[in-house]
């Protein structure tokens, strides 16, 4: 009971105090609202500009492009990060490129990926995509390889197929790992989400942070917007365990 | 009780056999020409130093390891590759966690595509034949290592093999438990009937399971000596007293060569011959 109430209470009482020490700066400071405004000002804005709409056809885009980015990333990370783990020479020709692609800030990338292919969701999804490939592909990489070799000899006394290993040995023991990367990857798809639209575009939460910050001058939707992030990121991020928590049970 | 009339068909039949690991570049013969015929139907015991080539042994005979070679047969036809003729009890339970011990069992029936009923029926019945038929849906984490390893053995059981080879199953259990393990274990041949080879460190455990215990030199290996043990079935915990056994069990020391302390060391399986890996790490 008390346990029950301590994962409830701890974390409203550590928010609580986020929220108290940014009004306690605030105040101290006593900024300007175009600088920091206050929790309290911001909430406001946040409830004003959700009950006017403007929210809702930012964060449906953006949540749309990450779903494909995303999906297109990691499904293209899974069996690359496989490839990586189980042929050498897979391993030498690709982790140079992927790692330089790593190096490289996708910040520089993005308006040139917006150059080529425009600034709709499929350059969007294109940088999303290549934001989630790398941990994703790195971490079932690493994944496979921790997969004890001794259960590999002994599907191997019963004749498994390349196929049945993949699925009835490998891909279920790497599945933790696995599912590791792509809890990384989904923050990172938000983050990625962010970058794009910021390269052009009409709508998305990236286009509305510029809005707000340029033409608008709306320092508390700034704000407002930047909280709808964070609130989108730990929406996702909860998806993902939710979907880890059913598929692990299942395996 | 008694023997057949008519002489028992050879269930393994080694000729000539060689192997050779690679370290570090050079090949290194692990062994140096195995022969060996295996009655159907027997218990065969290997002992033999640490490192000496006994894992090595079963895994060829287990088509895991090819041979450099000379013959492997089984059941008069020879392995080439992993073989569901045979049937391989690792030194470690090597269970599949995320499965229930049901679903371990059904493991080799699953990859072998019977249909998941027949399966999961077949895999019940092996684990009503270890005495786990309540514990079937629980998966390893929650059994004792003395049930994983009888899960093991159950799993190696699904194809029907006719040769079951134990590697050191029961060296991580306790010695009351090794011996309720034991008789379990001979209770389980006489169902079954199939032919058992098994690598022991223990020479008591050798002599009572065994009809034959085959006793290996060091590295690169040969066969130093094959010992009847001429002690009736069905064996009983209190034969390990027996006048036999102790002479048996003086023979295979003396076989295994060196001081007694050094035979001793390698009996009780705690201390090497040489400071060499164990081969079935490889």
């Amino acid at each position: 009971m008390s346990d029950k109430r301590g994962r409830i209470l701890l974390p409203l009482i550590a928010f609580v105090g986020f929220l108290l020490t940014w009004q306690v700066i605030v105040w101290i400071g006593s900024y300007p609202t175009f600088i920091l405004p206050g929790p309290l000002v911001v909430a406001q804005r946040f409830v004003e500009a959700w009950l006017e709409g403007v929210f809702w056809h930012h964060l449906v885009t953006t949540l749309w492009e990450i779903a494909v980015g995303f999906t297109v990333g990691a499904a293209a990370a899974l069996p690359t990060g496989y490839l990586l783990a189980r042929s050498r020479l897979a391993n030498r020709l690709m982790s140079p490129y992927l790692v330089a692609a790593q190096a490289v800030p996708i910040l520089a990338l993005a308006p040139l990926i917006a150059l080529w292919f425009g600034t709709g969701l499929l350059s969007r999804s294109i940088i999303i995509a290549l934001v989630v490939f790398f941990p994703v592909a790195i971490s079932a990489m690493v994944a496979v390889r921790g997969v004890d070799r001794r259960l590999l000899e002994m599907a191997r006394s019963y004749r498994v197929t390349r196929r049945q290993r993949i699925r009835l040995v490998e891909v279920p023991a790497a599945l933790p790992g696995i599912v590791g990367g792509l809890r990384i990857g989904i923050t990172l798809a938000v983050v990625g989400a962010i970058v794009a639209e910021w390269t052009g575009g009409e709508e998305g939460l990236g286009v509305l942070i510029n809005l707000a910050r340029g033409s608008l001058f709306d320092i508390p939707l700034l704000f407002a917007t930047l909280a709808l992030i964070a609130l989108l990121g730990i929406a996702l991020y909860g998806s993902v365990l939710l979907v880890e928590r059913r598929v692990l049970a299942r395996s | 009780m008694s023997d057949a009339p008519a002489p028992a068909p050879t269930a393994i039949r080694l000729a000539g056999l060689r192997f050779s690991f690679p370290i570090g570049g050079r090949s290194v013969p692990v062994l140096d020409g195995i022969d060996l015929e295996i009655e159907r139907r027997s218990v065969v015991a290997l002992v033999g130093p640490n490192g000496c080539g006994k894992s090595t042994l079963l895994r060829v005979i287990a088509g895991l390891l090819p041979s450099a070679g000379g013959v492997v047969e089984v059941e008069g036809r020879p392995v080439e590759g992993p073989d569901p003729r045979v049937g391989l009890v690792f030194q470690e339970p090597r269970l599949l966690p995320w499965r229930t011990a049901l679903a371990n069992v059904a493991f080799p029936l699953e990859v072998a595509g019977h249909e998941q009923e027949a399966r999961e029926a077949r895999a019940l019945e092996l684990l009503a034949l270890v005495g786990l038929r309540d514990w079937a849906a629980t998966r390893p984490g929650e059994l004792s290592g003395g049930m994983r390893q009888r899960v093991a053995i159950a799993r190696a059981l699904a194809l029907e093999p006719s040769v079951l080879l134990l590697d050191e199953p029961f060296s991580a259990l306790d010695a009351l438990t090794r011996e309720r393990f034991n008789i379990e274990l001979l209770r389980l041949w006489e169902r079954i009937g199939s032919t058992i080879v098994l690598v022991t460190h223990s020479i008591p455990e050798a002599v009572f399971l065994a009809d034959r215990v085959i006793v290996m030199s060091p590295r690169p290996a040969v066969i130093a000596a094959d010992i009847a043990v001429d002690l009736p079935r069905p064996r009983r915990l209190a034969d390990l007293d027996a006048a036999i056994v102790t002479r048996t069990a003086a023979e295979i020391r003396d076989q295994l060569g060196g001081a007694t302390d050094d035979a001793f060391a390698v009996a009780s399986g705690t201390v090497g011959h040489h400071d060499e890996p164990d081969e079935a790490e490889t």
